[in-house]
Protein backbone atom coordinates (compact mmCIF):
# COMPACT_ATOMS: atom_id res chain seq x y z
CA UNK A 1 0.00 0.00 0.00
CA UNK A 2 1.55 3.23 -1.36
CA UNK A 3 1.56 5.57 2.19
CA UNK A 4 3.46 8.07 0.56
CA UNK A 5 3.29 9.84 -2.80
CA UNK A 6 4.83 12.76 -4.58
CA UNK A 7 4.77 13.59 -8.35
CA UNK A 8 5.98 16.47 -10.26
CA UNK A 9 7.37 18.22 -7.51
CA UNK A 10 9.23 21.48 -8.47
CA UNK A 11 10.71 23.85 -6.30
CA UNK A 12 13.01 26.93 -6.58
CA UNK A 13 14.16 30.23 -4.68
CA UNK A 14 14.05 33.11 -7.14
CA UNK A 15 15.71 32.02 -9.68
CA UNK A 16 17.81 28.50 -8.73
CA UNK A 17 15.46 25.79 -9.80
CA UNK A 18 16.15 23.02 -7.24
CA UNK A 19 13.82 20.63 -7.55
CA UNK A 20 12.67 19.50 -11.42
CA UNK A 21 9.62 17.24 -10.92
CA UNK A 22 10.54 14.84 -8.36
CA UNK A 23 8.40 11.61 -8.28
CA UNK A 24 8.43 9.18 -5.18
CA UNK A 25 6.81 7.17 -3.25
CA UNK A 26 7.18 5.22 -0.05
CA UNK A 27 5.14 2.20 1.03
CA UNK A 28 3.86 1.51 4.53
CA UNK A 29 6.81 -0.13 6.24
CA UNK A 30 9.42 0.52 3.87
CA UNK A 31 12.77 1.78 4.24
CA UNK A 32 14.00 4.21 1.11
CA UNK A 33 17.06 5.25 1.10
CA UNK A 34 17.56 8.83 -0.28
CA UNK A 35 20.87 9.46 -1.93
CA UNK A 36 22.32 11.79 -4.36
CA UNK A 37 25.60 14.64 -4.49
CA UNK A 38 25.62 17.59 -2.36
CA UNK A 39 23.43 20.36 -3.54
CA UNK A 40 20.89 17.57 -5.61
CA UNK A 41 18.16 18.83 -3.63
CA UNK A 42 18.01 16.14 -0.66
CA UNK A 43 17.11 18.61 2.32
CA UNK A 44 14.99 20.51 0.20
CA UNK A 45 12.37 17.51 -1.10
CA UNK A 46 12.23 16.38 2.61
CA UNK A 47 11.20 19.69 3.60
CA UNK A 48 8.88 19.88 1.46
CA UNK A 49 7.95 16.72 2.64
CA UNK A 50 7.34 17.81 6.06
CA UNK A 51 5.70 20.78 5.23
CA UNK A 52 8.42 23.54 6.03
CA UNK A 53 8.60 24.47 2.09
CA UNK A 54 5.69 24.69 -0.33
CA UNK A 55 6.03 23.04 -3.52
CA UNK A 56 5.76 25.47 -5.88
CA UNK A 57 3.56 22.55 -8.05
CA UNK A 58 3.06 18.79 -8.02
CA UNK A 59 1.10 16.65 -5.87
CA UNK A 60 1.77 15.19 -2.78
CA UNK A 61 -0.42 12.36 -1.23
CA UNK A 62 -0.29 10.73 2.64
CA UNK A 63 -2.10 8.07 3.61
CA UNK A 64 -4.65 8.85 0.96
CA UNK A 65 -5.02 12.43 1.52
CA UNK A 66 -3.80 15.62 -0.49
CA UNK A 67 -1.62 17.32 1.61
CA UNK A 68 0.60 19.95 -0.44
CA UNK A 69 -1.93 22.80 1.73
CA UNK A 70 -1.14 21.12 5.03
CA UNK A 71 1.53 23.08 7.16
CA UNK A 72 4.20 21.28 9.40
CA UNK A 73 2.05 20.88 12.74
CA UNK A 74 -0.91 19.14 10.63
CA UNK A 75 2.04 17.18 8.37
CA UNK A 76 3.18 16.09 11.93
CA UNK A 77 -0.42 15.04 13.11
CA UNK A 78 -1.33 12.94 10.28
CA UNK A 79 2.19 10.85 10.88
CA UNK A 80 5.23 12.55 9.46
CA UNK A 81 8.02 12.63 11.58
CA UNK A 82 11.69 13.86 11.16
CA UNK A 83 14.86 13.44 12.93
CA UNK A 84 17.62 16.23 12.01
CA UNK A 85 20.61 15.38 11.81
CA UNK A 86 22.03 17.84 15.00
CA UNK A 87 18.75 15.45 16.46
CA UNK A 88 17.15 18.79 18.44
CA UNK A 89 18.04 17.65 21.92
CA UNK A 90 18.03 19.25 24.99
CA UNK A 91 21.24 18.09 25.88
CA UNK A 92 21.25 19.01 29.52
CA UNK A 93 18.17 17.10 30.11
CA UNK A 94 17.46 13.86 31.10
CA UNK A 95 15.49 11.31 28.73
CA UNK A 96 12.25 11.48 29.74
CA UNK A 97 12.57 15.65 29.34
CA UNK A 98 13.77 14.94 26.08
CA UNK A 99 11.41 12.82 25.10
CA UNK A 100 7.83 14.66 26.15
CA UNK A 101 9.62 18.11 25.69
CA UNK A 102 6.49 20.34 24.78
CA UNK A 103 3.88 17.50 25.74
CA UNK A 104 4.48 16.78 29.41
CA UNK A 105 1.93 14.99 31.23
CA UNK A 106 0.76 16.79 33.74
CA UNK A 107 -1.11 16.90 37.07
CA UNK A 108 -2.40 18.98 40.19
CA UNK A 109 -0.71 19.60 43.04
CA UNK A 110 -2.64 18.43 46.27
CA UNK A 111 -5.25 18.31 43.74
CA UNK A 112 -5.47 21.96 43.21
CA UNK A 113 -3.05 23.93 41.03
CA UNK A 114 -2.92 22.48 37.68
CA UNK A 115 0.26 22.60 35.28
CA UNK A 116 2.55 20.28 37.31
CA UNK A 117 4.55 17.89 35.43
CA UNK A 118 3.97 14.23 36.29
CA UNK A 119 7.37 13.38 36.23
CA UNK A 120 6.71 9.41 37.59
CA UNK A 121 4.18 9.13 34.67
CA UNK A 122 7.07 10.27 31.96
CA UNK A 123 10.29 7.94 33.48
CA UNK A 124 7.45 5.10 32.92
CA UNK A 125 6.33 5.88 29.47
CA UNK A 126 9.82 7.02 28.44
CA UNK A 127 11.21 3.87 30.26
CA UNK A 128 8.58 1.82 28.12
CA UNK A 129 9.83 3.66 24.84
CA UNK A 130 13.41 2.91 25.29
CA UNK A 131 12.49 -0.53 25.75
CA UNK A 132 10.05 -0.93 23.02
CA UNK A 133 13.34 0.14 20.99
CA UNK A 134 14.90 -2.68 22.45
CA UNK A 135 17.56 -0.26 23.22
CA UNK A 136 19.53 0.42 26.54
CA UNK A 137 20.67 3.78 28.04
CA UNK A 138 22.98 3.82 31.67
CA UNK A 139 20.47 5.94 33.19
CA UNK A 140 16.67 7.38 31.69
CA UNK A 141 17.65 10.15 34.62
CA UNK A 142 20.90 11.23 33.27
CA UNK A 143 21.80 14.18 30.88
CA UNK A 144 21.12 13.53 27.56
CA UNK A 145 24.99 15.32 26.41
CA UNK A 146 26.42 12.33 28.81
CA UNK A 147 25.59 9.99 26.37
CA UNK A 148 26.72 8.54 23.08
CA UNK A 149 25.92 9.79 19.86
CA UNK A 150 24.02 6.26 19.07
CA UNK A 151 22.57 6.62 22.76
CA UNK A 152 21.37 10.02 21.79
CA UNK A 153 20.13 9.33 18.33
CA UNK A 154 17.75 6.84 20.37
CA UNK A 155 16.09 9.51 22.15
CA UNK A 156 15.41 11.48 19.16
CA UNK A 157 14.12 8.15 17.52
CA UNK A 158 11.79 7.37 21.00
CA UNK A 159 10.09 11.08 21.12
CA UNK A 160 9.57 9.99 17.00
CA UNK A 161 7.69 7.60 18.37
CA UNK A 162 5.73 8.93 20.80
CA UNK A 163 3.87 11.02 17.61
CA UNK A 164 2.96 7.31 16.30
CA UNK A 165 3.85 8.67 13.37
CA UNK A 166 3.51 6.11 10.06
CA UNK A 167 6.81 7.67 8.37
CA UNK A 168 9.96 8.75 10.03
CA UNK A 169 12.56 10.84 7.54
CA UNK A 170 15.93 10.29 9.18
CA UNK A 171 18.77 12.79 7.94
CA UNK A 172 22.26 11.29 8.13
CA UNK A 173 21.35 9.33 11.46
CA UNK A 174 24.73 7.48 11.16
CA UNK A 175 27.10 10.50 10.02
CA UNK A 176 29.05 10.57 13.16
CA UNK A 177 29.13 7.65 15.05
CA UNK A 178 31.33 5.11 16.18
CA UNK A 179 31.42 1.88 14.18
CA UNK A 180 29.53 0.00 17.14
CA UNK A 181 27.02 2.99 17.44
CA UNK A 182 26.39 2.61 13.61
CA UNK A 183 25.07 -0.99 14.19
CA UNK A 184 22.84 0.15 16.84
CA UNK A 185 20.86 2.90 14.81
CA UNK A 186 20.68 0.34 11.76
CA UNK A 187 19.14 -2.26 14.23
CA UNK A 188 16.89 0.60 15.87
CA UNK A 189 15.46 1.12 11.95
CA UNK A 190 14.78 -1.81 11.42
CA UNK A 191 12.98 -2.24 14.61
CA UNK A 192 10.90 0.60 13.18
CA UNK A 193 9.76 -1.19 10.27
CA UNK A 194 9.41 -4.01 11.69
CA UNK A 195 6.57 -2.43 13.52
CA UNK A 196 5.13 -1.45 10.00
CA UNK A 197 6.84 2.06 10.32
CA UNK A 198 7.67 3.38 7.08
CA UNK A 199 11.59 5.31 6.96
CA UNK A 200 13.15 7.32 4.92
CA UNK A 201 16.80 7.38 5.33
CA UNK A 202 19.43 10.28 3.83
CA UNK A 203 22.57 9.36 4.06
CA UNK A 204 26.46 9.65 2.21
CA UNK A 205 27.28 6.16 3.95
CA UNK A 206 26.28 4.28 1.09
CA UNK A 207 27.44 0.96 3.03
CA UNK A 208 24.45 1.70 5.53
CA UNK A 209 22.16 2.81 2.97
CA UNK A 210 22.72 -0.67 1.65
CA UNK A 211 22.33 -2.45 4.31
CA UNK A 212 19.42 -1.53 5.85
CA UNK A 213 16.87 0.13 3.06
CA UNK A 214 14.18 -1.88 0.41
CA UNK A 215 14.59 0.49 -2.02
CA UNK A 216 17.40 3.71 -3.12
CA UNK A 217 16.43 6.51 -4.83
CA UNK A 218 19.30 8.59 -6.11
CA UNK A 219 18.17 12.39 -6.47
CA UNK A 220 20.17 14.01 -9.25
CA UNK A 221 20.24 17.64 -10.24
CA UNK A 222 16.50 17.94 -8.94
CA UNK A 223 15.29 15.09 -10.29
CA UNK A 224 14.55 11.44 -8.89
CA UNK A 225 17.34 9.83 -11.54
CA UNK A 226 16.89 6.24 -10.41
CA UNK A 227 14.44 4.37 -8.34
CA UNK A 228 16.71 0.54 -7.60
CA UNK A 229 15.63 -2.30 -5.62
CA UNK A 230 18.16 -2.25 -2.83
CA UNK A 231 18.19 -6.43 -3.09
CA UNK A 232 18.97 -6.19 -6.96
CA UNK A 233 21.83 -3.52 -7.13
CA UNK A 234 25.28 -2.99 -5.79
CA UNK A 235 27.42 0.07 -4.41
CA UNK A 236 28.79 0.54 -7.91
CA UNK A 237 25.60 1.38 -9.48
CA UNK A 238 24.52 3.18 -6.79
CA UNK A 239 27.62 5.53 -6.94
CA UNK A 240 27.48 5.54 -10.73
CA UNK A 241 23.75 6.78 -11.02
CA UNK A 242 24.54 9.48 -8.17
CA UNK A 243 27.49 10.92 -10.32
CA UNK A 244 26.04 10.48 -13.53
CA UNK A 245 28.37 8.85 -15.50
CA UNK A 246 32.13 9.68 -15.47
CA UNK A 247 34.96 8.04 -13.70
CA UNK A 248 32.53 5.49 -12.14
CA UNK A 249 35.03 2.91 -10.95
CA UNK A 250 37.63 5.61 -9.32
CA UNK A 251 34.48 7.02 -7.51
CA UNK A 252 33.19 3.09 -6.56
CA UNK A 253 36.33 2.60 -5.28
CA UNK A 254 36.52 5.72 -3.47
CA UNK A 255 33.47 4.95 -1.54
CA UNK A 256 34.16 1.51 -0.83
CA UNK A 257 37.44 2.49 0.79
CA UNK A 258 35.07 5.20 2.72
CA UNK B 1 33.65 7.10 59.08
CA UNK B 2 30.51 5.61 57.37
CA UNK B 3 31.77 2.65 55.80
CA UNK B 4 30.22 4.27 52.54
CA UNK B 5 32.54 6.74 52.22
CA UNK B 6 35.33 4.54 51.25
CA UNK B 7 33.11 3.11 48.21
CA UNK B 8 34.43 4.65 45.26
CA UNK B 9 32.33 7.01 43.87
CA UNK B 10 30.58 7.57 46.63
CA UNK B 11 30.45 11.70 46.78
CA UNK B 12 30.13 11.49 42.55
CA UNK B 13 27.19 9.58 43.45
CA UNK B 14 25.70 11.83 46.48
CA UNK B 15 26.15 14.72 44.06
CA UNK B 16 24.28 13.35 41.18
CA UNK B 17 21.43 12.29 43.83
CA UNK B 18 21.35 15.91 45.09
CA UNK B 19 21.40 17.39 41.58
CA UNK B 20 18.55 15.19 39.86
CA UNK B 21 16.38 15.02 43.36
CA UNK B 22 16.50 18.37 45.12
CA UNK B 23 18.23 20.74 42.35
CA UNK B 24 20.95 21.36 44.01
CA UNK B 25 24.62 21.73 43.88
CA UNK B 26 26.25 20.03 47.07
CA UNK B 27 29.19 21.99 47.06
CA UNK B 28 27.64 25.46 47.12
CA UNK B 29 25.88 24.08 50.52
CA UNK B 30 29.09 22.74 51.80
CA UNK B 31 30.46 26.27 50.70
CA UNK B 32 27.59 27.92 53.04
CA UNK B 33 28.44 25.73 55.77
CA UNK B 34 31.97 26.14 55.88
CA UNK B 35 31.84 30.03 55.52
CA UNK B 36 29.36 30.26 58.31
CA UNK B 37 31.68 27.97 60.64
CA UNK B 38 34.63 30.24 59.68
CA UNK B 39 32.08 33.68 60.61
CA UNK B 40 30.85 31.93 63.50
CA UNK B 41 34.35 31.25 65.10
CA UNK B 42 35.33 34.64 63.66
CA UNK B 43 32.67 36.31 65.57
CA UNK B 44 30.77 36.11 68.92
CA UNK B 45 28.13 37.55 67.46
CA UNK B 46 27.13 35.56 64.50
CA UNK B 47 25.39 32.67 65.83
CA UNK B 48 22.40 33.99 67.51
CA UNK B 49 18.51 33.94 65.94
CA UNK B 50 18.18 38.03 65.76
CA UNK B 51 21.22 37.88 63.69
CA UNK B 52 20.34 34.81 61.48
CA UNK B 53 16.88 36.92 60.70
CA UNK B 54 19.36 40.12 59.74
CA UNK B 55 21.27 38.36 57.30
CA UNK B 56 17.72 36.71 56.10
CA UNK B 57 16.34 40.35 56.07
CA UNK B 58 19.42 41.82 54.36
CA UNK B 59 19.19 38.97 51.94
CA UNK B 60 15.23 39.23 51.06
CA UNK B 61 16.02 42.28 48.20
CA UNK B 62 19.46 40.60 46.72
CA UNK B 63 17.55 37.32 47.26
CA UNK B 64 14.37 38.16 44.78
CA UNK B 65 16.53 39.73 42.56
CA UNK B 66 18.43 36.67 42.02
CA UNK B 67 15.20 34.64 41.65
CA UNK B 68 14.93 36.63 38.47
CA UNK B 69 18.30 36.57 37.40
CA UNK B 70 18.12 32.45 38.15
CA UNK B 71 14.91 32.36 35.40
CA UNK B 72 16.24 34.59 33.01
CA UNK B 73 19.97 33.01 32.74
CA UNK B 74 18.60 29.52 32.86
CA UNK B 75 16.66 30.37 29.89
CA UNK B 76 19.75 31.38 27.88
CA UNK B 77 19.72 34.77 28.47
CA UNK B 78 20.51 37.69 30.81
CA UNK B 79 19.21 40.67 32.80
CA UNK B 80 21.63 43.19 33.51
CA UNK B 81 19.17 46.25 34.17
CA UNK B 82 17.60 44.49 37.43
CA UNK B 83 19.02 46.92 39.84
CA UNK B 84 18.30 50.05 37.74
CA UNK B 85 14.94 48.53 37.70
CA UNK B 86 14.90 47.73 41.51
CA UNK B 87 15.57 51.39 41.68
CA UNK B 88 13.23 52.86 39.17
CA UNK B 89 10.36 50.76 40.66
CA UNK B 90 10.62 51.59 44.31
CA UNK B 91 10.66 55.60 43.03
CA UNK B 92 7.28 54.96 41.21
CA UNK B 93 5.81 53.28 44.57
CA UNK B 94 7.09 56.29 46.12
CA UNK B 95 6.05 59.00 43.95
CA UNK B 96 2.26 57.15 43.65
CA UNK B 97 1.76 57.15 47.41
CA UNK B 98 3.18 60.79 48.34
CA UNK B 99 3.42 62.86 45.20
CA UNK B 100 -0.40 61.67 44.01
CA UNK B 101 -1.41 60.73 47.23
CA UNK B 102 -3.00 57.59 46.00
CA UNK B 103 -3.60 54.75 48.16
CA UNK B 104 -1.13 51.90 49.40
CA UNK B 105 -2.55 49.45 47.23
CA UNK B 106 -1.93 51.41 44.23
CA UNK B 107 1.32 52.17 44.81
CA UNK B 108 2.38 48.46 45.90
CA UNK B 109 0.72 48.10 42.14
CA UNK B 110 3.17 50.52 41.02
CA UNK B 111 6.14 49.17 42.14
CA UNK B 112 5.39 45.63 40.45
CA UNK B 113 3.85 47.07 37.21
CA UNK B 114 6.76 49.87 36.88
CA UNK B 115 9.60 46.74 36.83
CA UNK B 116 7.25 44.59 34.21
CA UNK B 117 6.92 47.05 31.81
CA UNK B 118 10.72 47.18 32.12
CA UNK B 119 11.09 43.67 31.84
CA UNK B 120 8.31 43.89 28.86
CA UNK B 121 10.09 46.29 26.88
CA UNK B 122 13.46 44.51 27.51
CA UNK B 123 11.84 41.24 26.28
CA UNK B 124 10.37 42.93 23.30
CA UNK B 125 13.88 44.37 21.62
CA UNK B 126 15.33 40.57 22.53
CA UNK B 127 13.03 38.56 20.31
CA UNK B 128 11.93 41.20 17.92
CA UNK B 129 14.26 43.95 17.26
CA UNK B 130 17.20 41.16 17.69
CA UNK B 131 19.36 43.08 19.65
CA UNK B 132 21.08 40.90 22.06
CA UNK B 133 20.43 40.61 25.48
CA UNK B 134 23.38 41.41 27.01
CA UNK B 135 23.32 45.09 25.25
CA UNK B 136 19.41 45.42 25.64
CA UNK B 137 19.65 45.01 29.72
CA UNK B 138 22.85 47.38 29.58
CA UNK B 139 20.90 49.53 27.91
CA UNK B 140 17.91 49.53 30.15
CA UNK B 141 20.35 49.44 32.88
CA UNK B 142 21.07 53.12 31.83
CA UNK B 143 17.27 53.86 30.63
CA UNK B 144 15.88 52.69 34.01
CA UNK B 145 18.31 54.66 36.25
CA UNK B 146 17.90 57.52 34.46
CA UNK B 147 13.72 57.63 34.38
CA UNK B 148 14.17 57.24 38.32
CA UNK B 149 16.31 60.16 38.79
CA UNK B 150 14.00 62.19 36.75
CA UNK B 151 10.70 60.88 38.36
CA UNK B 152 12.62 61.69 41.49
CA UNK B 153 13.73 65.06 40.78
CA UNK B 154 17.24 63.15 42.01
CA UNK B 155 16.32 63.20 45.40
CA UNK B 156 14.86 60.34 47.46
CA UNK B 157 10.83 60.53 48.03
CA UNK B 158 10.28 60.05 51.79
CA UNK B 159 6.73 60.10 53.81
CA UNK B 160 5.45 56.25 52.56
CA UNK B 161 2.18 55.68 54.16
CA UNK B 162 2.19 53.25 57.22
CA UNK B 163 0.59 50.39 55.11
CA UNK B 164 4.10 50.38 53.14
CA UNK B 165 6.17 51.35 55.64
CA UNK B 166 4.97 48.02 57.31
CA UNK B 167 5.90 45.62 54.37
CA UNK B 168 9.69 46.90 54.72
CA UNK B 169 9.89 47.37 58.66
CA UNK B 170 7.00 45.56 60.25
CA UNK B 171 7.22 41.62 62.03
CA UNK B 172 4.76 38.65 61.69
CA UNK B 173 4.82 36.16 64.14
CA UNK B 174 8.51 37.95 65.10
CA UNK B 175 9.52 37.27 61.25
CA UNK B 176 10.45 40.42 59.63
CA UNK B 177 8.16 41.36 56.51
CA UNK B 178 10.67 40.99 53.79
CA UNK B 179 11.94 37.42 55.11
CA UNK B 180 8.05 36.81 54.81
CA UNK B 181 7.48 37.59 51.11
CA UNK B 182 11.14 36.52 50.17
CA UNK B 183 11.07 32.93 51.42
CA UNK B 184 7.45 32.94 50.02
CA UNK B 185 8.63 34.09 46.60
CA UNK B 186 10.82 31.63 46.54
CA UNK B 187 8.83 28.90 47.59
CA UNK B 188 6.58 29.23 44.72
CA UNK B 189 9.29 29.91 41.99
CA UNK B 190 11.06 26.68 42.86
CA UNK B 191 8.00 25.03 42.36
CA UNK B 192 7.64 26.73 39.10
CA UNK B 193 11.47 26.04 37.83
CA UNK B 194 11.57 22.63 38.95
CA UNK B 195 8.08 21.00 38.76
CA UNK B 196 6.17 22.88 36.34
CA UNK B 197 6.01 23.03 32.27
CA UNK B 198 6.55 26.37 32.15
CA UNK B 199 10.18 25.99 34.06
CA UNK B 200 10.89 22.81 32.11
CA UNK B 201 10.03 24.59 28.63
CA UNK B 202 12.36 27.39 30.33
CA UNK B 203 15.39 25.13 31.14
CA UNK B 204 15.03 23.75 27.85
CA UNK B 205 14.66 27.21 26.19
CA UNK B 206 17.89 27.77 27.75
CA UNK B 207 19.55 24.50 26.87
CA UNK B 208 18.86 24.26 23.42
CA UNK B 209 16.81 26.69 21.40
CA UNK B 210 16.13 24.81 18.28
CA UNK B 211 15.12 21.54 20.25
CA UNK B 212 12.46 23.68 21.83
CA UNK B 213 11.76 25.22 18.49
CA UNK B 214 11.28 21.99 17.05
CA UNK B 215 9.52 20.54 20.48
CA UNK B 216 6.57 23.15 19.30
CA UNK B 217 7.79 25.45 22.16
CA UNK B 218 6.66 29.31 21.48
CA UNK B 219 10.55 30.30 22.12
CA UNK B 220 9.99 33.92 21.57
CA UNK B 221 6.80 34.38 23.53
CA UNK B 222 8.55 32.32 26.34
CA UNK B 223 10.98 34.75 26.22
CA UNK B 224 8.92 37.60 26.60
CA UNK B 225 6.92 35.97 29.72
CA UNK B 226 10.42 35.67 31.20
CA UNK B 227 11.84 38.64 30.47
CA UNK B 228 8.35 40.67 32.15
CA UNK B 229 8.67 37.82 34.85
CA UNK B 230 12.13 39.10 35.86
CA UNK B 231 11.24 43.08 35.30
CA UNK B 232 8.12 42.08 37.99
CA UNK B 233 10.80 40.31 40.37
CA UNK B 234 12.64 43.24 40.50
CA UNK B 235 10.14 45.46 41.28
CA UNK B 236 9.19 43.33 43.99
CA UNK B 237 12.15 43.94 45.08
CA UNK B 238 11.99 47.27 44.51
CA UNK B 239 8.99 47.80 46.88
CA UNK B 240 10.68 45.35 49.54
CA UNK B 241 13.64 48.02 49.65
CA UNK B 242 11.61 51.09 49.34
CA UNK B 243 9.67 49.65 52.32
CA UNK B 244 12.20 48.79 54.18
CA UNK B 245 14.53 52.13 53.93
CA UNK B 246 11.02 54.27 53.96
CA UNK B 247 12.24 56.57 51.02
CA UNK B 248 11.91 55.69 46.92
CA UNK B 249 15.37 56.18 46.58
CA UNK B 250 16.59 56.50 42.59
CA UNK B 251 20.29 55.01 43.86
CA UNK B 252 18.54 52.31 45.06
CA UNK B 253 19.82 48.68 44.01
CA UNK B 254 23.03 50.07 42.03
CA UNK B 255 25.23 46.95 41.54
CA UNK B 256 22.36 44.50 42.79
CA UNK B 257 22.27 43.30 39.86
CA UNK B 258 26.14 41.97 40.35
CA UNK B 259 25.26 40.27 43.54
CA UNK B 260 22.11 38.86 42.14
CA UNK B 261 23.49 37.07 38.99
CA UNK B 262 26.74 36.11 41.56
CA UNK B 263 23.91 34.52 43.78
CA UNK B 264 22.45 32.42 41.24
CA UNK B 265 25.52 31.23 39.05
CA UNK B 266 26.93 30.52 42.92
CA UNK B 267 23.89 28.10 43.39
CA UNK B 268 24.56 26.09 40.36
CA UNK B 269 23.22 28.13 37.04
CA UNK B 270 24.99 27.22 34.34
CA UNK B 271 25.31 30.69 32.44
CA UNK B 272 24.59 29.90 29.74
CA UNK B 273 21.47 28.49 30.34
CA UNK B 274 19.78 24.95 30.52
CA UNK B 275 20.51 24.55 34.04
CA UNK B 276 19.34 26.16 37.07
CA UNK B 277 17.19 25.65 40.53
CA UNK B 278 15.71 28.09 42.58
CA UNK B 279 16.47 25.89 45.96
CA UNK B 280 20.36 26.43 44.71
CA UNK B 281 20.13 30.06 43.94
CA UNK B 282 18.78 30.40 47.70
CA UNK B 283 21.74 28.85 49.16
CA UNK B 284 24.01 31.24 46.85
CA UNK B 285 22.01 34.47 48.05
CA UNK B 286 22.71 33.08 51.71
CA UNK B 287 26.57 32.32 50.68
CA UNK B 288 26.40 36.38 49.55
CA UNK B 289 24.43 37.04 52.88
CA UNK B 290 26.66 35.70 54.92
CA UNK B 291 29.82 37.18 53.63
CA UNK B 292 28.09 40.84 54.09
CA UNK B 293 27.06 40.01 56.93
CA UNK B 294 29.98 38.33 58.33
CA UNK B 295 32.39 41.52 56.77
CA UNK B 296 30.16 43.70 58.54
CA UNK B 297 30.59 42.22 61.81
CA UNK B 298 33.92 42.09 61.51
CA UNK B 299 34.37 45.61 60.76
CA UNK B 300 35.63 45.27 57.20
CA UNK B 301 34.96 48.61 54.64
CA UNK B 302 32.18 47.88 52.49
CA UNK B 303 34.51 48.46 49.70
CA UNK B 304 36.08 45.45 50.34
CA UNK B 305 32.58 43.42 50.54
CA UNK B 306 32.39 44.19 46.63
CA UNK B 307 35.83 43.16 45.75
CA UNK B 308 35.06 39.84 47.71
CA UNK B 309 31.28 39.58 45.53
CA UNK B 310 33.14 40.40 42.47
CA UNK B 311 36.00 37.95 43.06
CA UNK B 312 33.38 35.26 44.04
CA UNK B 313 31.40 35.55 40.70
CA UNK B 314 34.81 35.13 38.74
CA UNK B 315 35.75 32.21 40.84
CA UNK B 316 32.34 30.65 41.00
CA UNK B 317 32.11 30.62 37.02
CA UNK B 318 35.64 29.30 36.74
CA UNK B 319 34.53 26.25 39.62
CA UNK B 320 31.35 25.51 37.30
CA UNK B 321 33.40 25.67 33.80
CA UNK B 322 36.15 23.58 35.51
CA UNK B 323 33.66 20.90 36.18
CA UNK B 324 31.52 20.74 32.92
CA UNK B 325 34.96 20.31 31.47
CA UNK B 326 36.06 17.49 33.40
CA UNK B 327 32.68 16.03 33.36
CA UNK B 328 32.62 16.36 28.92
CA UNK B 329 35.71 14.72 29.28
CA UNK B 330 34.61 11.43 30.64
Amino acid sequence: MTLLSLRGIRKSFGAVDVLHGVDLSVAAGEVVGLVGDNGAGKSTLMKTITGIYRADSGSIEFDGKDILALDPGQRRQLGIEMIYQDLSLAKQQDVASNIFLGREPTKRLFGLFPGFVDKGEMDRQAAKMIERLGAHLPSINRSVGSFSGGQQQTVAIARALTFNPKLVIMDEPTAALAVREVQSVLDLIRRLKSEGIAVILISHRLNDVLSVTDRIVVLRHGRADADLVTARTNMNEVVSRIVGGGDIAAAAAHEQRG
Amino acid sequence: MAPEMAQPGFWARVQRASVERLHIRLESLVVLLALSTVMALLSPYFLSLSNFLNILLATSTIGVLAIAATFVIGSGGLDLSLGSVMGLAGVAGAFVAVNLGWPSVLAVLACILAGALAGYINGQLVTRAFVPAFIVTLGMLGLARGLALVISQGRAIYGLPPEIVYIGQGRTFGIPMPVIIFVLTAIVAHAVLAYTRFGRHTLALGDSEGAARAAGIRVEHHRRIIYTLSGALAGLAGLLFTARVNAGDPTAGINYELTAITAAIIGGTNLFGGRASILGTMIGALIMGVLQNGLTLLAVQSYYQQMAIGAVLILAVFIDQYQVRKESRV
